[in-house]
């Protein structure tokens, strides 16, 4: 017997789609700007720093939506930590998915309508979303006005140090990109999480 | 509560802390200073001081016999030369009346001395095996076939950019690229951004190096880190500095020339650095660091050998985990 719950209103599915296209094309013209070669260009270098440039703007300001909705609505409620043990329970959640999920046992903290997120989801999309995202935008604000940037840090360009940080946390959302696509795998069927993405609503058993 | 006291701490301390070090301004500047050369006294000082007495100055003074007074007038600004520019430059060690005529000693100077012919780069550097390594007869074959020269071979000659009374060898001895870029841009901008000077070679109307560029992106960073030449001057291996100046089409225009592996910035602005080390930590082209960051030229090979590597492992990862899981399904269903 599924059930159906409503978790994802129409304004969390617009910036979550909108999210994802951008992060994919920020993704391919800044590594194709990355691992530039003239005989093998992936994306022409001008072309790809005009659409990264464009893309980031965007994201920049989908990113001020997201915060300034989430903090508004009560979508709030889903990244709040209220439980004492959470590290234990972040902890039973990742030994769910390494060992539990084959062994057939039930999810630890399944969706609900109270739960949306169990509590690894949680930490992760805290961590990615006022960690990663907020350190992305300002490096790359730094890279897009290079003379805001501070000249030189330790002897080296402040410009080398903010690309640095920049790419260093770009590939951390990729990584985080490729296991949270995996995750949506991970509903009452394949693809049920995926059109929840689309409709709003999410299938628990 | 705690959540939002959290997140709110968390974007503070991510805001003030990237705030602070991305956008403040430099706390530092550069401490190196140009190599001291306020000591040097040449052995023709005060034999120079006749001629600087006058065409060191704004002003010169002379007494007029036939008035019987004392005149002070303007020195034209094309016939002053700075003493601080000529100690400092590569012919410092020499008298004026090396290249000039002894002529000159007297007053007024005599009129045909403004028609003497005047002596070019190659006239003492070439064909002399002490400057042998500077290659001046390549230098000026390559010049021969320049823009420059092929618009006006009779009034464009090696002075138009090398003014002897103040140019320096500089790229490959400074230690302050960025000094250096700007000295050596200077030169062009002394024509292409001054239609006056520009108008006494070509009857083209004025251009606007700005608007000219526009298609550049981060106009002013380029402009500061690299010199004009990198792009618009063909290179040749076998000169110090490349000096066949191309006609405006064929310049650079492809970003991926310098933002790639093989950045053509290591065989020019950065050739002498260059041969120390191609890698350093780790980085491609690491020499560039040291003053600047050019996107897709500096990268980290072992970072980008480690990001490939985890990248794999997780999919790697993900795939064993979802195979896992649909076997397990069918097992269970069956």
């Amino acid at each position: 017997m599924t059930e159906k719950i409503y978790h994802y209103p129409l304004w969390i599915r617009l910036w979550h789609v909108v999210n994802a296209i951008l992060c994919l094309v920020l993704i391919l013209t800044g590594t194709s700007m990355q691992f530039s070669e003239p005989d093998r260009p992936v994306i022409r270098f001008d072309l790809a720093v005009t659409i990264h440039n464009a893309a980031a703007i965007f994201l920049s300001i989908n990113y001020l939506y997201f915060v300034v909705a989430n903090r508004i609505s009560r979508n709030r409620k889903h990244y709040r930590i209220k439980e004492k043990n959470f590290g234990g329970m972040v902890l039973t959640q990742f030994r769910y998915y390494l060992l539990g999920i084959f062994s057939g046992s039930k999810a630890p903290f399944p969706v609900s309508r109270e739960r949306k997120f169990n509590p690894l989801q949680q930490v992760t999309y805290m961590i990615v979303m006022y960690g990663f995202f907020p350190l992305l935008i300002i490096t790359g604000l730094g890279l897009l006005f290079p003379e805001i940037v501070i000249f030189r840090v330790f002897g080296k360009s402040g410009l080398f140090l903010t690309d640095l940080f920049h790419i260093i946390t770009g590939f951390a959302i990729t990584l985080f990109m490729i296991v949270h696509i995996y995750f949506c795998t991970m509903g009452t069927k394949l693809s049920s999480l995926f059109r929840g993405m689309f409709d709003g609503w999410v299938e628990v058993h | 509560m705690k959540f939002f006291r959290l997140q709110r701490g968390l974007t503070v301390v991510f805001l003030t802390a990237g705030l602070q070090i991305w956008f403040a301004v430099p706390l530092h500047a550069e401490t190196e200073q140009a190599a001291d050369t306020a000591s040097f006294r040449s052995l023709f000082f005060d034999q120079n001081e006749r001629c600087f007495r006058c065409h060191g100055s704004s002003k010169y003074s002379y007494f007029n016999s036939s008035t019987g007074t004392e005149i002070t007038d303007i020195m034209c600004t094309e016939r002053m030369v700075s003493r601080q520019d000529f100690y400092t430059a590569n012919h410092r060690s020499f008298a004026c009346i090396d290249c000039h005529s002894a002529q000159y000693d007297t007053f007024p100077h005599p009129g045909e001395l403004r028609m003497e012919e005047k002596y070019n780069c190659i006239d003492c550097h070439g064909y002399d095996e002490k400057y042998a390594r500077f290659n001046f007869e390549g230098i000026e074959e390559e010049f021969h076939q320049s823009v420059h020269y092929q618009a006006n071979p009779d009034a464009f000659t090696c002075w138009k950019c090398h003014d002897p009374h103040s140019y320096k060898i500089n790229i490959r001895n400074s230690k302050i690229i960025k000094e250096a870029i700007a000295f050596d841009n200077n030169i062009c901008l002394g024509c292409h951004s001054n239609f006056d000077r520009y108008s006494l070679l070509t009857e083209k109307e004025e251009i606007n190096i700005i608007q000219q560029h526009d298609w550049l992106p981060n106009q002013g960073l380029h402009f500061s880190q690299v010199r004009c030449i990198e792009c618009h001057a063909r290179l040749n291996d076998s000169l110090m500095v490349a000096h066949r100046i191309m006609k405006k089409e064929n310049a650079v225009r492809r970003c991926v020339e310098c933002h790639s592996q093989n950045s053509l910035l290591m065989a020019s602005l950065y050739k002498y650095q260059s041969r120390e080390s191609r890698t350093q930590g780790g980085f491609l082209n690491a020499v560039i660091l040291n003053d600047a960051f050019v996107i897709g030229a500096n990268r980290n090979v072992v970072l980008n050998r480690i990001s490939i590597y985890i990248v794999i492992c997780a999919m790697v990862f993900l795939l064993i985990h979802l195979s896992l899981r649909i076997i397990l399904k069918k097992k269970g269903k069956s």
